[in-house]
């Protein structure tokens, strides 16, 4: 491999991992705009900076936006005091945040957010066209656990403990209805004559016509619980459980670790809604029975594909905002009982039932 | 007396998945997203206060401009925890003061002690003392917070009564009948 090819590949992995970041500071943003709407406040809109925020009208719109705001909660996670507790085993303390932010960061590699045309063939725009993309994503993403059992054990504290106890136990519940789930897509897009493997790409490709959220809502929603459950949103909040437990896992944590665990927690919930959108949603296709095939050649096109695949994203994390301030949490009991009474059977019977569907299509 | 059992009703199917729900509430939530926002930019927009609320204590002064209060210390007499000092003065006999009994030379109160209470207005005889709408008080110091003469009258502006006290017991004594 030359330079220039590492260099240019670096360069784009830098680019979507900033992309990532910058759009999980968003998302808090978007976290903070919509609960406020929902709860009739008005939300950050304060916030300006001193030239840009005097623009006459853009300027005043964004203050009102608070699009300043996530630049400001940044620098004050970055330039708060560091407190580490002199309890904590202070190698896991610091490798807590890092563990948790990496599978985030990881899994966005084999995800594919786009297409290009080029001489009327079908390139997906992604870092690693993995064949094995899907057990890639749920590999790394599956180590997202440590990041909390690490904080929760690290921090030699009794609320960090409850938490990271919880949210593994949690997460290892969820874990197995997740992979069931979605089975079902991956057999309908290998059915014979569409060998595709465990491509993400192949699975968008799949869905030209007909999108995975129509042909199977079942998987799509024990999907959609599955991934609530290991992005630890509410309902199923366990980790932070933030009226019993303080903070959670992360109840020792200040500054800037803290910033990563929260950093990571949207981007988790970015990656999640990418999957989603990826496996159900269609991908960059805009609509059901429109395939992104129209699209035209070259760059245009592409940038209209990452601009679809980018819009159902945002409309999947305004979906787990919008959960969020709908329902309270789970008991820890009901999210075990709900994981391992309801969501496993329901996944091995949604499996069985379109196998038979698939055997007979087939046969 | 009976016991009267109430039986809870069983769920339905719909119900034991809490999907219905939670798509009501999911509307519930996007119908209020939709709604105007009920926050008061506060600095900008002030709460509309009440009538009768009790806010900053304030002396006023008589539709003639002259200070209402008599110095009869009643009012730091009563004041629970101790926010008012008053020291006494005697008023010019001629010009504007004419009639007028007595005025105080120094009118204190400390807004840091100031406990809100209203007990000031209710005893004082003159209806000198208010407690009026203002409601925020901020000082950089403990001094700056003991308003004075000057700033309690500042904030308590006049008061529109019809009483004329002092105009009625000038035309009495005018009229040969002092008191």
């Amino acid at each position: 491999m030359e330079t220039v090819d590492i260099i240019w590949i670096i360069t784009k992995a830098v680019i979507v991992a900033v992309a990532l970041l910058s759009f999980s500071n968003l998302a808090v943003l978007a976290e903070r705009k919509v609960s406020s709407w929902i709860q009739g406040r008005v939300g950050p809109n304060r916030t300006s900076i001193p030239l840009i925020g005097s623009i006459p009208v853009i300027g005043t719109a964004m203050t009102r936006l608070g699009l300043f705001q996530p630049v400001a909660d940044g620098l004050k996670l970055l330039l708060k005091e560091d407190p580490v507790p002199d309890h904590v085993n202070k190698f896991y303390f610091f490798l807590a945040p890092v563990a948790a932010m990496m599978p985030a960061v990881t899994t966005i590699a084999v995800l594919p957010f786009g297409q290009i045309i080029s001489d009327g063939v079908v390139v997906p725009i992604v870092l690693a066209d993995l064949d094995i993309g899907i057990l890639f994503i749920f590999a790394v993403s599956s180590l997202g656990v440590y990041g909390m059992i690490l904080a929760g054990w690290a921090s030699n504290s009794k609320y960090p403990f409850l938490g990271g106890i919880r949210s593994s136990a949690q997460m290892i519940s969820y874990e197995l209805s997740m992979g069931l789930s979605i089975l079902p897509i991956f057999m309908w897009a290998n059915a014979p004559g569409a060998d595709s493997g465990l491509n993400l790409f192949s699975v968008v490709q799949h869905q030209q016509g007909v999108w995975g959220v129509i042909f199977m809502p079942g998987s799509a929603l024990l999907f959609l619980v599955s991934i609530f459950a290991e992005t630890n949103r509410l309902p199923f909040d366990m980790a932070e459980s933030e009226s019993e437990l303080v903070a959670g896992f992360n109840t020792e944590y200040g500054s800037f670790k803290f910033g990563l665990f929260f950093a990571a927690e949207y981007a988790h919930i970015i990656v999640g809604s990418g999957v989603f959108t990826a496996l159900f949603l269609g991908g960059w296709h805009p609509l059901p029975f429109l395939s992104a095939d129209l699209l035209p050649d070259g760059l245009l096109g592409a940038a209209f594909s990452i601009g679809i695949f980018l819009f159902k994203v945002c409309c999947m994390v305004f979906f787990f905002i919008w959960i969020r301030w709908t329902l309270p949490r789970f008991r820890y009991d009901q999210i075990m009982k709900l994981g391992w009474t309801m969501m496993l059977p329901l996944a091995i019977v949604n499996l069985v039932v379109y196998a038979i569907i698939f055997a007979f299509i087939d046969g | 007396m009976a016991i009267k059992e109430l039986k809870r009703k069983p769920l339905t199917f719909a119900e034991k998945t809490y999907l219905p729900q939670i798509a009501s509430g999911l509307i519930i939530t996007l119908k209020n997203i939709f709604r105007p926002t009920i926050t008061l930019q506060y600095p900008e927009e002030r709460p509309e206060i009440p009538e009768g609320y009790r806010g900053v204590p304030t002396l006023v002064k008589d539709p003639n401009g002259r200070e209402k209060c008599v110095s009869c210390q009643l009012c730091e007499f009563v004041c629970p925890p101790k926010a008012i000092r008053i020291i006494p003065g005697e008023l010019d006999e001629e010009g504007d003061s004419a009639h007028v009994e007595k005025g105080p030379k120094e009118f204190e109160i400390d807004m840091l002690r100031c406990i809100y209470c209203g007990y000031c207005q209710e005893v004082c005889p003159e209806e000198a003392i208010w407690l009026q709408d203002e409601f925020s008080l901020s000082g950089y110091t403990r001094e700056e917070l003991i308003y004075q003469k000057d700033k309690l009258y500042e904030l308590g502006g006049t008061l529109p009564d019809n009483h004329f006290k002092w105009d009625k017991k000038k035309s009495a004594e005018e009229a040969g009948n002092p008191h």
